[in-house]
């Protein structure tokens, strides 16, 4: 299949195709003008076709991608202004990223499918979000990797500030003053680093592969690193997020529709780690060993923190919400962990995140449609009605709960095993979370799904219906085999993890 | 990949729970309840032979690997199927409860409108445990350990519109996940220092914990090197080889209800009856001995941690017999006994003597089975009364139940003659459980490791008690005349199963009040007898049958290294040898006085505050609640109103937004405002920086 797309520039076939798809769906308005009644299901047909045809291509790309080579693979190369160059490419880091958001996108399209209000303006946004999620991991230029990375952020605030709840703008707003600040200082951090590589002789200082190359040889003395790695951490830190600047996600959770939710929580959130993974560990790695502790104690303090909170949340998605910070800190104890077991265990943890906290949001949606209230006190007794979706929902909450053989295992045991090997306690710590985890867990499924119904609004609710069946399936199947055959996805990210892991450990002092 | 029965004996109930329980609705009741209790039987009829070769054949060692689990960097674990003496011992204890278990739950819940969904669980419960057991690598072990919490948690919860029965549940999961917490920083510490979390090797060169052959080669293990090592945490430096065997003690405590963790199990009656007598007495519950068992040779170098292990095996031995005798509900006291019985596994493994830990733990599967069972008959024989103050008198109608059941006593209280029986290559005559029981006591008694002598007494007297609350038991059950219950009854089942009223219904026609004081109860169909009388044949032989292998002159043989085994020395003082015979008898004596010949006194005792302090179970529950459940809530308010919604965001976001909503003021929307914010800094950004960089490159002169 290789042959196929070889001389094809398939990364940015994949990720302009969503772009195409949403300029397709602009000149359809101008020529229809939303008279025809069935305009908004045609864009709904379009989008899904589109958002497919990308997963398809993604697939392409796939199979042309060796995970055996651990450089950047898929390359392209066009050079514009002073210096910069429009550079695409991936290792297996990426690759793997880039996967989850074309294997999910599909599905947020599908549980869109309720959304009534400007239904074309709702998809462009999407697919354009799609494009700039795709570019955020291909970009190798560390200018276009900014402009994905924050360009992403727009269309996710128009989603939640229009399509969005009843406190929306608050939500937005809150969400808009994180990622403001992170990126300002990010921004500086680019063009001081960029400066001084092209100071330093560096031909393409705007090359992150350049960047890190220049970075590894002892470009940054260890005292910038540490306003470098701080400037580039308050970006990432906001956005993966951690405590204490992870107070925006519930809000943003909470008001955003349902689709929006599930990208948010499965790929938005994973910038944060590839930002680490990227940048952190292998340009500053003397600055990160200088900073593990104080991230290990963050990611301690997000995963006991935001685990408690969880346990007394009145909201269905502020519980998800609350749980997802907890799961991030797994992520950040393993990023900076810096071995082997704690790098993998976060990729992993955050593709699995990506799934179960995705599949959790849309169970959500699932009985906000029909019922239009998340509130936890409105439900109970669901599996006398919706013994499908109970089941399901169950599921999902053991792969939450970090059940083995879900695919919420292997990620937390692995970072737990990569923060052993480097301090006990903070393993320890974040074992905690194990057990809290199951109890925030447990008592959510147990006040929705079980007992009996008491609330008389519930008694005429449905099950799964034909569309809800197929949202579900792939996410039913990929928790599964990534629990029971985590191998096939550790395996494809070995390269990238040993790469970071060498950088790391090959500067500890 | 590789494929053989031993596979197939592992995965056939995990086919049938998947087929039962995902295509229920278009298999029917019949057809799922068929094919899971004809997989259990399949893995049933082909363990046997696997333990029959171990006992009088020359059964050797073997796994068979099936596919890689986790391989990061030396973190390595593979599916697979090990089979050697400890295994095989365990598939006969899981599948032959599981097969009785399925049978007997045909006429149980006979009744119940979800038996498609039960016997899936059951199935899949069985399923979870042959992976545990089989399992050659800490992750196998942990997938089966929370395969079976989860299988436990869904049936203790079955009846899932009983709030009682859900919060069981939960409280069963959450109690277990914090010896979970232990297990997994086990796991972590010994793969931190051994590099490895495989038991024995599978290939030449592998690392392993326990030295194994592969291919008639030998092959090192690495648990002595855990001796050298140490855990540094700042100042304090602990033996990496008992940080790691106390820490996964910790897992051991959870899934095995010991002190601290033991109040998990007396709720986990919430569960349909056959659920407690497969789970939570013959298998599950066990599944901490086992690991301790399995990892003899770890413990064997941790002295302070088997020092812990006997405490806390000695002290659940004797507080859950103490909190026995005075509980109410025939399952209770059962499930107590059960605790008090795994207490005893726990001191054995603790004084290293692992194979009657694993003694025990074979014939406790047989009696504590049957016990459960029996007390299910006569649940289901007096239309779901559990409490035995409004039993009495069901010995008439209940001849069978009461027959078995009185087996089961006799060998739970551990009932035989020492001395006699020589020419057998036995210590003495007697059910199985004095076989077990009794080698325990003297194995403690003959140690010199911490806590033995403490376990010693322990021991002794907890089967005084033991005795004591058997036989109330039994003759608060069956005795004496029928004491109906003044309230309304059927409250236990009555929010559960709807479909229960047709089963209720059915049998209160055919029941009007004996006259002579009986009780007005039916004997239970043979579908659910059946298992009875083969788990009552087996609380009478599999003692004095298997003794040579796990205990007497075989022993050698039979472990084969498996598990550190010395030859025991059997030149105890007599009265070593009697005690628990004389303490036994001495129970069965003030049984029959307090509850046969002066019921009086029994009710002017249940009025004391020794009685209500036992009652309540020691107030552990209570303290728990205040402690850690309201402890969790506050500081979740704490962290969420006070952390999160007053500082964090009254500091952060909440401030600046305060502010900048003055400045906005003049903008005419902040609804739309920030996109227009956000985009114009982000484009002065990018322009200031374009400018920068093109200047920056005309300054390099590039």
């Amino acid at each position: 299949m290789s042959e196929i797309v070889a001389g094809w520039p398939i990364l940015s076939i994949l990720t302009f195709l969503p772009a195409a798809g949403a300029v397709l769906i602009l000149l359809s308005r101008m020529s229809a003008r939303g008279l025809n009644p069935g305009y908004d299901n045609g864009v709904k047909l379009l989008t899904l076709f589109f958002t497919i045809a990308t997963f398809v291509v993604s697939l392409f790309a796939f199979a042309a991608f060796d995970p055996a080579n651990p450089a950047f693979q898929l390359t392209e190369n066009i050079p514009w202004a002073f210096g910069a160059s429009y550079a695409m490419g991936v290792d297996t880091l990426a690759m793997s990223l880039v996967m989850l958001t074309t294997f999910l996108t599909p599905l947020c399209i599908l549980a869109s499918w309720v959304i009534e209000k400007q239904v074309s303006s709702y998809m462009v946004l999407f697919l354009l979000l799609e494009t700039l999620m795709i570019g955020v991991f291909c970009a190798q230029d560390i200018i276009l990797f900014y402009i994905f990375f924050e360009g992403g952020l727009i269309p996710m605030f128009i989603l939640i500030g229009v399509w969005g709840g009843e406190r929306r703008v608050y939500a937005a707003f809150k969400f808009f003053l994180y990622t403001l600040l992170g990126s300002l200082l990010m921004l500086v951090a680019i063009v001081a680093m960029v400066s001084m590589a092209r100071a330093a002789g560096i031909e393409n200082p705007f090359s992150i592969p350049a960047l890190t190359e220049f970075a590894q040889s002892g470009g940054f003395s260890p005292d910038i690193q540490i306003w470098l790695w701080l400037a580039f951490f308050a970006s990432f830190a906001v956005k993966m997020p951690m405590w204490p600047v992870h107070t925006w996600l519930p809000d943003a959770h909470v008001e955003a529709p349902t689709a929006a939710s599930v990208v948010l929580a499965a790929i938005l959130l994973k910038m944060g780690g590839y930002g680490f993974l990227r940048f952190s560990l292998p340009m500053f790695p003397d600055a990160s060993h200088f900073f593990t502790p104080f991230v290990f104690a963050l990611s301690v303090i997000a995963i006991v923190w935001a685990s408690l909170v969880a346990f007394r949340q009145l909201d269905m998605k502020k519980l998800i919400a609350y749980s997802s910070v907890a799961h991030m800190g797994f992520v950040t104890m393993g990023i900076f962990s810096g071995n082997e077991q704690g790098i993998q265990g976060a990729i992993f943890q955050m593709l699995s995140h990506g799934i179960i906290s995705g599949a959790l949001f849309l169970c959500v949606g699932v009985v906000y449609d029909r019922m239009h209230t998340r509130e936890i006190a409105f439900y109970g007794g669901l599996v006398n009605r919706m013994p499908v979706y109970a089941a399901i929902f169950l599921l999902f909450t053991m792969g939450n709960v970090g059940l083995p053989g879900t695919s919420g295992f292997p990620g937390e045991i692995l970072t737990m095993v990569g923060a052993f090997q480097v301090n006990a306690w903070v393993a320890a710590g974040a074992a905690l979370g194990v057990i809290l985890s199951a109890a925030y867990a447990l008592t959510l499924y147990r006040k929705v799904a079980f007992g009996v119904i008491e609330n008389p609004n519930l008694d005429g609710i449905t099950d799964l219906d034909t569309r809800e069946w197929v949202m579900f399936v792939p996410l039913v199947v990929a928790t599964l085999v990534m629990g029971l055959a985590p191998g096939y996805v550790l395996d494809f990210t070995q390269n990238s993890a040993e790469a970071i892991s060498a950088a790391f450990l090959g500067a500890r002092p | 990949m590789q494929f053989s029965a031993e596979v197939l004996i592992v995965l056939a109930p995990l086919f049938a729970a998947a087929i039962a329980g995902l295509f229920q609705r278009y298999l029917g009741d019949k057809v799922a309840m068929g094919l899971t209790t004809a997989s259990v039987g399949l893995s049933l009829v082909l363990s046997w032979p696997i333990f029959i070769d171990f006992v009088w054949g020359d059964g050797q060692a073997r796994v068979t690997e099936l596919f890689s689990f986790i391989d990061v960097a030396g973190f390595t674990s593979t599916w697979s199927v090990r089979i050697d003496t400890m295994s095989a011992i365990m598939l006969v204890v899981v599948n032959t409860v599981s097969f009785l278990v399925h049978v007997y739950s045909i006429g149980y819940m006979a009744e119940d409108p979800h038996r498609a969904r039960f016997f899936s669980y059951l199935s899949f419960f069985t399923f979870a445990m042959l992976a545990l057991v089989t399992a050659n690598d800490f992750l196998q072990l942990f997938f089966g350990w929370e395969g079976v919490g989860v299988a436990s948690y869904l049936l203790i919860g079955f009846w899932f519109q009983k709030r009682s029965a859900n919060d069981a549940a939960i409280k069963a999961f959450v109690v277990n996940r914090i010896g979970d917490f232990g297990f997994a920083l086990g796991i972590m510490a010994c793969f931190t220092f051994l590099g490895t979390i495989k038991f024995f090797p599978t290939a030449a060169g592998d690392l392993a914990l326990f030295a194994g052959s592969v291919n008639g080669v030998e092959v090192a293990g690495q648990i002595e090197r855990l001796a050298h090592q140490a855990l540094v945490l700042g100042d304090v430096v602990l033996p990496a080889a008992e940080v790691t065997a106390f820490l996964l003690f910790i897992g051991a405590m959870g899934k095995s209800a010991q002190f601290f963790l033991h109040v998990w199990l007396p709720d986990a009656m919430e569960g349909p009856t056959p659920v407690s007598a497969l789970i939570h007495a013959a298998t599950m519950v066990t599944a901490g001995v086992f690991m301790v068992c399995r990892l003899g040779e770890l413990y064997h170098i941790a002295p302070l941690a088997s020092g812990f292990v006997t405490i806390v095996g000695a002290t659940t031995a004797l507080f859950a017999a103490t909190v026995g005798l005075a509980q109410n509900d025939i399952k209770r006291v059962v499930a107590y006994s059960t605790c008090s019985q795994l207490g005893y596994m726990f001191f054995a493994a603790g004084v290293g003597a692992y194979n009657a830990a694993m003694f025990h733990l074979f014939t406790h599967a047989f009696f504590k089975a049957l016990l459960f069972l029996g007390a299910g008959s006569v649940i289901h024989g007096l239309h779901h009364e559990q409490d035995m103050r409004y039993m009495g008198g069901v010995r008439k109608p209940m001849p069978i139940t009461w027959a078995m059941m009185t087996i089961g006593t006799f060998a739970l209280i551990g009932f035989g003659i020492p001395g006699i029986g020589a020419v057998f290559g036995l210590p003495g005559l007697g059910f199985a459980g004095f076989y077990s029981k009794d080698a325990i006591i003297e194995a403690a008694y003959g140690s010199h490791g911490i806590g033995a002598q403490f376990a010693f007494w322990c021991g002794v007297g907890a089967a005084l008690l033991t005795s004591f609350y058997s036989w109330r038991l039994a003759f608060m059950t069956f005795e004496g005349k029928f004491r109906p219950n003044p309230h309304a009854h059927h409250d236990d089942h009555a929010a559960g199963a709807h479909a229960d009223h047709g089963h209720d219904d059915h049998h209160h026609d055919g029941h009007a009040k004996p006259a002579d004081g009986s009780a007005p109860a039916h004997e239970s169909p043979w579908i659910m007898l059946a298992p009875l009388i083969v788990l009552a044949i087996g609380a009478v032989l599999a003692g004095a049958v298997f003794y040579p292998y796990f205990l007497g002159h075989h022993a050698g043989e039979f472990w084969d290294h498996v598990i550190p085994f010395h030859e025991g020395h059997h030149d105890f003082p007599t009265w070593v040898l009697w005690a628990p015979l004389i303490v036994t008898v001495t129970g069965f004596l003030l049984a029959i006085v307090f509850y046969l010949w002066k019921p009086g006194a029994s009710k002017a005792m249940a009025k004391g505050p020794v009685w209500a302090f036992l009652y309540n179970k020691w107030y552990f529950d209570e303290l728990y609640n205040f402690v850690f459940v309201k402890g969790a809530r506050a500081l979740g308010d704490l962290f969420w109103k006070w952390g999160d919604q007053k500082t964090i965001d009254g500091l952060g976001p909440d401030g600046v937004a305060a502010s900048s909503r003055f400045f906005s003021r003049n903008l005419r929307k902040v609804q739309t405002g920030f996109v227009y914010h956000y985009s114009f800094v982000m484009l002065i950004a990018a322009v200031a920086f374009g400018a920068y960089a093109i200047l920056a490159g005309i300054g390099g002169g590039q």
